[in-house]
């Protein structure tokens, strides 16, 4: 049978990993190369790497960062942040991405993920979706979970997945930072609407909320996580036990 | 020296780095004469399979592939790569293969239950129908990671390992000196890497 997934998140920031904090074993713990190297060790089943640099110079070093880690890690790497026109695919697929997480882009130019999926086919392109209750619905927000962009999430995503997004992330801005679980019903409206591997993000604070992730939504493929990761908080080891103890199959 | 095909289609970057992570000299390549001169070939390939198979034998380089797998040449195929070596594929249309190992490439869509996600992405695990090289240093059970939805059937003896998706899902073949892994061994971990190794090692030579 097929593995529940675990993927910490990295934010990179002008070459930097930023949220890394202390790690036994790990003497630059903002080191992309570093980090991701110590989470593939530890039993991560893919990482995200979100480059949050504005700059042009922010992106070059970015692309140069990414090469360096694909060049030392093997396992699947998904990039996101500033991915707008079927250019910033190629730029982050020739240093090594598999595959391309698209966000504000997608909102921005409705046909990217078309042109991503029909240049390098639909497991290469991630739709992440930012989204919020507002007056009793699910709404997509853009910029970083800043802006209400008015549209309904659910009818959002179906398009986005007819059109080639060969996987979700559902980031659920209401239980983000709260650290008190996934946002279990907004991930069950999402898994019910699409046959496509959804990831769930957004609110994981212990290990046990994904137990609960992966039990209350059995067909749910992933959890990702940044902050537990990186502050120590969840070991990746730890957490998979955690799972296989509790019927969860991992790698 | 490992020749890793290069007939345009798919990223090999990672293929490269995964070799030289485990100290394999390779070479990205579409020259005839290197391609001779190689100990090993690697086919890779993304994307579709009739695109695909249209680029290698536009340039030349199936048959090419061909007469050095006859000449005893050990050969690896991986996800596209892989299906190419069979003898034909149902991927939009039909599509003539390699031939060099028996079966066919079908689509998972209609056959594999509907609650089961097509592609199939993710970490599955392998089991083991027969001996082969490439597995002396991975066991049964370990992981590795598939993207694809379409798969082979009707291997015959020349199905190694599987893994289950519903139904049991072809992931290694061998026949002969030919190779081929459905899933991607350069992003499966140290398992992949260590059926790179293998692979690297058949014959003595690296």
């Amino acid at each position: 049978m097929i593995t529940k997934r675990i993927i910490p998140c990295l934010d990179v920031r002008n070459g930097r990993v930023v949220k890394g904090i202390n790690f036994e074993n790990l003497s630059d713990v903002s080191s992309p190369v570093a980090l991701g190297k110590y989470y593939s060790d530890a039993g991560a089943d893919e990482l995200v790497f979100y480059d949050i640099t504005a700059s042009s110079d922010g992106r070059k070093l970015f692309t140069d960062i990414l090469r360096e880690v694909a060049q030392n890690i093997f396992i699947p790497l998904t990039v996101g942040g500033g991915i707008n026109t079927i250019e910033d695919f190629d730029r982050v697929l020739k240093c090594g991405a598999d595959k391309v997480s698209v966000n504000s882009g997608a909102i921005k130019n409705p046909s990217l993920i078309k042109e991503g999926a029909l240049k390098y086919g639909d497991q290469c392109v991630v739709l992440s979706a930012d989204i919020k209750r507002v007056g009793g619905e699910f709404r997509v927000f853009a910029k970083g979970g800043r802006e209400d962009t008015g549209m309904e999430a659910i009818g959002w995503i179906k398009k986005c997945v007819s059109n080639g997004a060969g996987e979700v992330v559902v980031n659920s801005i209401d239980t983000d930072g709260v650290k008190g679980g996934f946002d279990i019903e907004m991930l069950k409206a999402v898994v019910e609407a699409v046959n496509v591997p959804v990831i769930a993000s957004g609110g994981a604070g212990k290990a046990e909320d994904f137990v609960t992730l992966f039990k209350e939504i059995p067909t749910i493929d992933a959890g990702l996580a940044a902050s537990i990761f990186h502050f120590g908080e969840v070991k990746i080891g730890d957490l998979k036990d955690l799972l296989r103890r509790n019927d969860i199959i991992v790698r | 020296m490992i020749a890793i095909i290069d007939y345009g289609v798919g990223n090999l970057f990672s293929l490269s780095s995964s070799l030289k992570a485990i100290g394999v000299e390779s070479v990205i390549t579409s020259e005839p004469d290197i391609i001779k001169k190689a100990d090993k070939l690697i086919l890779p390939g993304v994307g579709a399979f009739g695109d695909a198979r249209q680029k290698l034998a536009e340039s030349g380089l199936d048959n090419l592939i061909i007469e050095e797998v006859k000449s005893g040449k050990p050969l690896m195929g991986i996800c596209l790569g892989m299906q190419m070596l069979f003898e034909k594929s149902y991927e939009y249309g039909k599509h003539d293969g390699l031939s060099l190992i028996k079966g066919k490439v079908v689509p998972m869509e209609g056959i594999i239950k509907k609650e089961y996600k097509i592609p199939h992405i993710g970490w599955n695990a392998l089991k083991f129908h027969k001996d082969s090289e490439i597995l002396k240093y991975i066991k049964e059970d370990d992981c590795v990671y598939f993207v694809h939805s379409y798969y082979a059937i009707e291997c015959e003896d020349s199905l190694v390992a599987s893994a289950e998706y519903d139904k049991q899902i072809t992931a290694c073949v061998q026949n002969g000196n030919v190779y081929g892994c459905q899933f991607h061994p350069e992003k499966s971990g140290k398992v992949g890497l260590n059926i790179l190794k293998a692979f690297s090692e058949i014959g003595g030579n690296v």
